[in-house]
């Protein structure tokens, strides 16, 4: 991601500051990029719902983009993810195409799963991702077992499972937590905390301290500002390579927040949460927002680095949204094709 | 390779060269520790798998030779570590996870139904789940109503799975190595009361296909279709007809899915009368599946409706004398049978 040979446009050699300084632009630049791919991927995906233009659902990680994208930056391509219903974000952080997600939601061949597993259940084993999972807390099991798998080969690789506040209530994932802590498994438990199980505060649903948890098993627990992507990535780093030195897993929780209401049709929600509340985190809470903030504030970045990052994605959804609405739907044959390997 | 005729129930003379007498117990250990031998990534695991090698004995020594490191106890926790199974799988391994008892499956329904059979398809044929869940069916032990139960009908229903039914050593070795090296998940079920039948298997190596029925006695008047240790129960009754002059054929599918459909409704056609013997519960269970295909595929053969026999539909209970009225026994698919063939 981060280019090893940096020149000026000045003809003499950059100083050893100077590099760097390059080099922290260029990697906190790419890292607003994929952040504001999400964000410009949701929205337009909420477009593609509000037109009729995809079948179904769809939750949106608007809001959420700097746990993904923080995470997954410290993430070797050949590590593992498994993401949640609230997925596309974990997916294209993890190194998916923006034009065959697109074509994934829209039910096209082209996509992801041949069309058939739609926008909660992308998986894309080039990119390490094990699969969205629509049974909220369902991949723990997953998750953990490919930690089992990468230990047992000694591939050195690590599994990164994300969640949400809402699976804090299954109890798969306090089994799966205590056998990760038994074995000592590179996995890290990311959660996810937006405040909100579907339609419900999850002071509500919630008992205790959130951190106590893991913590009970002897699990490495740190909390974190989910909206600030350097901070995120400042502790999935420390916890990856803890984990890669096989001294087992951590937890990390990420206080964070959901633009959208729980997916595209909840647009009524002022009987769970107010619009004050709401337009508090997307004035004072957006990641991508404070990001820039604090480029502009360092002088690492101006305007012109932002319009034509925000060109450059804008040009990709397109795109991408073309080729999806372009794409042929599966030949009626694929029904019952993949059934059984 | 074919069976060598001696019977798992008669007493069987001499060995054939090449095979000896061993139990149902033993041929599952062989099959485990032959393909852990072969492949490093097979591993097992559950709850009591390692030094206790579960309760019924049947891993004992397993990881003396293995390790711990390949014959996991985990916690009691058969959700997680289903699920830990699917993980395994879906990233290069080919794990076996132990289901101690078949009833203790409930635990880890969502890991089974919703991840591990869909995940390929979901996936557009992209990962793949080579998972064997390894678990116990079949009352009669006095265990009562949660420890007792034949929940096959359940898997055999939902796409993606494989179910496979061992009804004699022979079956169970062959049928589980073929477990193994498959890509999909399998759930294999042993009744809990045959892990002591003994029969013969050879020494070396052979696998048996899925999908393919075993004719386990020729006859011409009726067929006796039976699954695990009704197969079993069914000899015994065909042993009993043909003092009564009724020449009974004994089909065991030995998966129910995929099923061997021809093999069935071939041999419905040449006897014209049907009866399909399963411990699961009788309503909407494998006897009514079984019944439907081979009313469909040989309707204009039959002389008679297909007859079913499955486990009376209560909870099990405790209590001998109600727990042995629950389950189909010889005696009552002889009744049924002489009935069928119009000998009462």
């Amino acid at each position: 991601m981060v280019s090893e040979h940096i020149t000026s446009s000045e003809e003499r050699p950059l100083t050893r500051d100077e590099a760097s300084r390059a080099r922290e632009r260029q990697f906190w630049l790419s890292l607003y990029e994929q952040m504001l791919t999400i964000r410009l991927f949701e929205e337009q995906v909420n477009e593609l719902y509000m037109s009729a233009k995809m079948p179904g659902l769809a939750h949106l990680y608007s809001g959420e983009e700097a746990v993904a994208v923080g995470v997954c930056a410290a993430l070797r391509r050949d590590d593992y993810i498994t993401s949640t219903h609230r997925g596309h974000g974990h997916c294209l952080a993890k190194g998916a195409a923006v034009d065959r997600m697109f074509a994934e939601l829209l039910g096209k061949q082209p996509g992801y799963c041949r069309g058939k597993g739609g926008s909660m259940h992308i998986a894309d084993q080039e990119s390490g991702n094990l699969g969205a999972n629509a049974i909220v807390g369902g991949s723990a099991g997953i998750a953990t077992g490919a930690a089992l798998s990468c230990k047992r080969r000694g591939s050195g690789q690590v599994v990164v499972c994300f969640f949400g506040d809402g699976a804090l209530g299954q109890g798969l994932l306090y089994e799966a937590m205590n056998m990760a802590a038994l074995w000592q498994l590179p996995v890290i438990y990311v959660c996810e905390n937006n405040l909100y199980n579907e339609y419900t505060p999850n002071s509500e649903t919630t008992a205790g301290d959130m951190l106590a948890r893991p913590r009970a098993f002897g699990i490495h627990t740190e909390e974190v500002d989910g909206q600030d992507v350097r901070a995120v990535y400042a502790a999935a780093v420390r916890l990856v390579e803890r984990a890669r030195r096989g001294e087992g897993p951590a937890y990390l929780h990420c206080n964070t927040y959901r633009f959208y209401g729980h997916h595209v049709g909840d647009i009524q929600r002022s009987y769970y949460r107010s619009r004050e509340e709401e337009e508090w985190w997307k004035a004072q809470r957006d990641p991508l927002k404070l990001l820039g903030s604090w480029l502009r504030e360092q002088g690492l970045a101006e305007d012109s680095h932002f319009a034509e990052i925000e060109r450059r994605v804008r040009a990709l959804i397109e795109a991408g949204v073309r080729f999806a609405l372009e794409a042929p739907y599966p030949d009626p044959q694929e029904v019952a094709q993949h059934v059984y390997a | 390779m074919s069976m060598p005729s001696a019977s798992s129930t008669a007493s069987a003379p001499q060995a054939p060269a090449g095979w000896r007498e061993i139990t149902l117990g033993q041929a599952i250990r062989e099959a485990l520790a032959e393909e852990m031998r072969r492949d490093s990534r097979v591993l097992l695991l559950g709850e009591d798998v390692a030094e206790a090698g579960t309760p019924f004995k049947v891993l004992s020594g397993l990881v003396e030779e293995f390790g711990a490191e390949r014959v996991i106890d985990t916690p009691i926790s058969e959700a997680g570590f289903t699920g830990i199974g699917v993980g395994l799988a879906m990233t290069g391994m080919r794990p076996v996870v132990d289901i101690m008892f078949g009833d203790f499956l409930t635990l880890a329904m969502d890991q089974i139904v919703n991840q591990a059979a869909k995940v390929h398809y979901m996936s557009g044929g992209k990962l793949k789940v080579p998972l064997v869940v390894r678990t116990t069916l079949g009352a009669t032990r006095r265990s009562a109503a949660q420890h007792s139960q034949s929940l096959h009908a359940w898997f055999s229903h939902i796409p993606g799975l494989k179910v496979v039914l061992p009804s004699t050593p022979y079956d169970a070795k062959g049928l589980l190595k073929t477990a193994i090296r498959d890509d999909n998940p399998v759930l294999f079920f042993e009744d809990k009361m045959m892990y002591q039948l003994r029969g013969l298997v050879p020494e070396g190596e052979y696998t048996i296909p899925f999908g393919v029925a075993d004719i386990k006695r020729e006859g011409s008047d009726l067929t006796i279709v039976a699954t695990s240790s009704m197969v079993q129960v069914a000899l015994a009754a065909a042993t009993e007809l043909e003092q009564l002059g009724i020449s009974a054929e004994v089909i065991d599918p030995r998966t129910t899915s995929p099923l061997d459909k021809q093999t069935l409704i071939e041999s419905a056609k040449k006897t014209s009368r049907v009866i399909v013997v399963d411990e699961g519960y009788q309503s909407y269970g494998v006897t009514a599946e079984i019944a439907a295909v081979i009313s469909e595929g040989a309707f204009y053969y039959l002389d008679a409706p297909v007859k079913r026999l499955g486990a009376l539909d209560v909870p099990v209970p405790f209590s001998p004398v109600l727990e042995d009225l629950t389950v189909p026994t010889p005696a009552a698919v002889v009744e049924m049978a002489k009935t069928l063939c119009g000998r009462v």
